[in-house]
């Protein structure tokens, strides 16, 4: 009995992560079938647009200028150690485009958006709203999930794009104000060094991050458990679950894209 | 006519519905009364779909709700739930012409929005509150919202969940007497969830009383009071002592 035990919980443990998997692998599939089938929610589309794209803007770009900035300073520092000070332009745009911006841009939104998501969804499931919705005929996947799932993904991308931008201006800024740079070879570098890949993947990545999001949020609102407690480990289950998968899709993206 | 047939439902070792029979007449007004996590919601979610029941039959005018085509049956069904279940995030009378603004009954905005302010009047409400969010409204206003919405697109069934729980007596009273009128009015099938026996004698032609997962007893509201049957009597007079146990 006690040498079973380990085996027991290694096993259940194992059998309830493998049905999660199976369910989310479901969840997903049933959305990306609901997104063709009418009707379309548009109303519902602009409004997660706006809560999703424009209202993360803040975070975001603040996250990216102070990304940027940072990396300048690290580069610099790690640079001088073999004379190699000149390539922060490049490295700050290469770094911020390929990787820093899609991720921290997408960890961001994960908790902004998803908790917002899951929360939202879930009160609504709590409180008989999405029962209602059924009852007066309205799928919930397509009224509730579509639509934040379209708009995050459509969104991030954008986000990731803006903060690319913003993040290049922190490093900017620090490289003229701290580092002694000169403007205009700081801006040479970042852009002779800086190819269109870099930035369509990393917007790429932005999207795959924006479904991962709302999937997670929508996916978790609708499992919660009742009252205070369910909402909240609902919320707290769709952070964490989407900023886990934002880093190993990450992994798995950057593999595909730069390592083939 | 509403016809459940033997059915079951269970939620892992707990079985609520064991073995459920009722029919409720077309224009009739059935009450279904019994103590709490009986499964009286339950069941009426089991008729709408929103739980799959594990065994038996659910007849809508002899037509099987399984195998029916959803947004059609759906469309035949008005619900009022115990908490109103507003959607927040839309002015009230979006919420009660939730179902003209989109779907199969989709009207132009200005002519959804006519409707639900006529709705809303016949609740007692006035054009006022159209404009207002669901969280600005007492819970009295927010059940009345609550019946708009249930009859706005004026279905031939209605489901009632526990109406007036929570409400002062006056309001219940106003509830009630509302229930009634629109069932009479629009001559819709009616099945009502209370503990509120003011509730009962107000609404029912027909109560049924649901106990250990069976329907343990069911007759017109007439007979309610000489039924002999000790689970039913001990429940109207809310007695502590009885067949029923007060711990469950």
């Amino acid at each position: 009995m006690i040498l079973t035990a380990p085996l027991e919980f290694i096993g259940r443990n194992t059998l309830s992560f493998l049905a999660a998997i199976g369910r989310v692998t479901l969840f997903a599939i049933e959305t990306l079938r609901q997104l063709f089938l009418p009707p379309f929610y548009l109303r519902e589309f602009a409004l997660s647009l706006l809560q999703i794209g424009w209202l993360s803007l803040p975070v975001v770009g603040l996250t990216a200028f102070f990304t940027g900035g940072a990396l300048a300073l690290q580069i610099y520092s790690g640079g001088a150690r073999f004379n190699a000070e000149a390539v922060v332009p490049s490295i700050v745009a290469i770094g911020m485009t390929r990787e820093l911006g899609p991720v921290l841009g997408g960890l961001m939104v994960a908790a902004r958006v998803a908790s917002s998501i899951a929360a939202e969804i879930g009160t609504m499931k709590v409180t008989e709203q999405i029962d209602a919705l059924v009852t007066l005929s309205t799928n919930p996947m397509r009224y509730l999930t579509v639509p934040r799932v379209l708009a995050a993904t459509l969104a991030v991308p954008v986000l990731v794009a803006v903060g690319d931008a913003i993040g290049i201006m922190g490093g900017y800024f620090v490289g003229i104000n701290r580092l002694d740079f000169n403007a205009a070879a700081y801006l040479k570098n970042t852009v002779d060094f800086l190819e269109f890949w870099d930035i369509s993947s990393g917007m790429v990545k932005g999207a795959v991050f924006g479904f991962i999001v709302a999937l997670m949020g929508c996916y978790y609102g609708m499992r919660s458990g009742r009252g205070a407690q369910g909402v909240g480990r609902a919320t707290k289950s769709a952070v964490v679950a989407s900023s886990v998968l934002i880093l190993a899709s990450n992994y798995v993206l950057t593999e595909v894209f730069f390592n083939a | 006519m509403i016809c459940l047939e033997n059915i079951h439902k269970s939620f892992g070792n707990n079985a609520v519905l064991q073995g459920i029979n009722v029919k409720v007449e077309a224009g009739n007004s059935l009450v279904i009364i019994g103590g709490s996590g009986t499964g009286k919601s339950v069941m009426l979610k089991c008729i709408l779909g929103l739980i799959p029941p594990d065994q038996g039959r659910i007849l809508v005018d002899g037509q099987d709700a399984e195998h029916a085509e959803r947004d059609a049956f759906l469309a035949r069904f008005g619900m009022l739930f115990q908490g109103g279940a507003l959607f927040d995030s839309l002015p009230v009378w979006q919420n009660v012409a939730f179902r003209l603004l989109r779907g199969a009954l989709k009207r132009s905005p200005a002519e959804a929005r006519e409707i639900a302010v006529e709705k809303l009047r016949r609740v007692g409400l006035s054009a006022d509150v159209a404009n207002k969010f669901p969280g600005e409204l007492s819970g009295g206003m927010q059940k009345r919202v609550g019946l708009a919405r249930a009859i706005a697109a004026e279905p031939e069934i209605i489901f009632f969940d526990e109406p007036t729980t929570g409400l002062d007596p006056i309001m219940a009273g106003v509830i009630n007497d509302l229930i009634r009128e629109i069932v009479v009015e629009m001559g819709a099938t009616a099945m009502t969830i209370t503990h509120d026996m003011s509730s009962v004698r107000a609404i029912a032609d027909k109560v049924a009383m649901l106990h250990n997962g069976v329907i343990q007893w069911s007759g017109p509201i007439s007979d309610i009071d000489q039924s002999g049957d000790p689970y039913l009597d001990q429940f109207i007079h809310g007695r502590a002592e009885g067949p029923i146990e007060a711990i469950r």
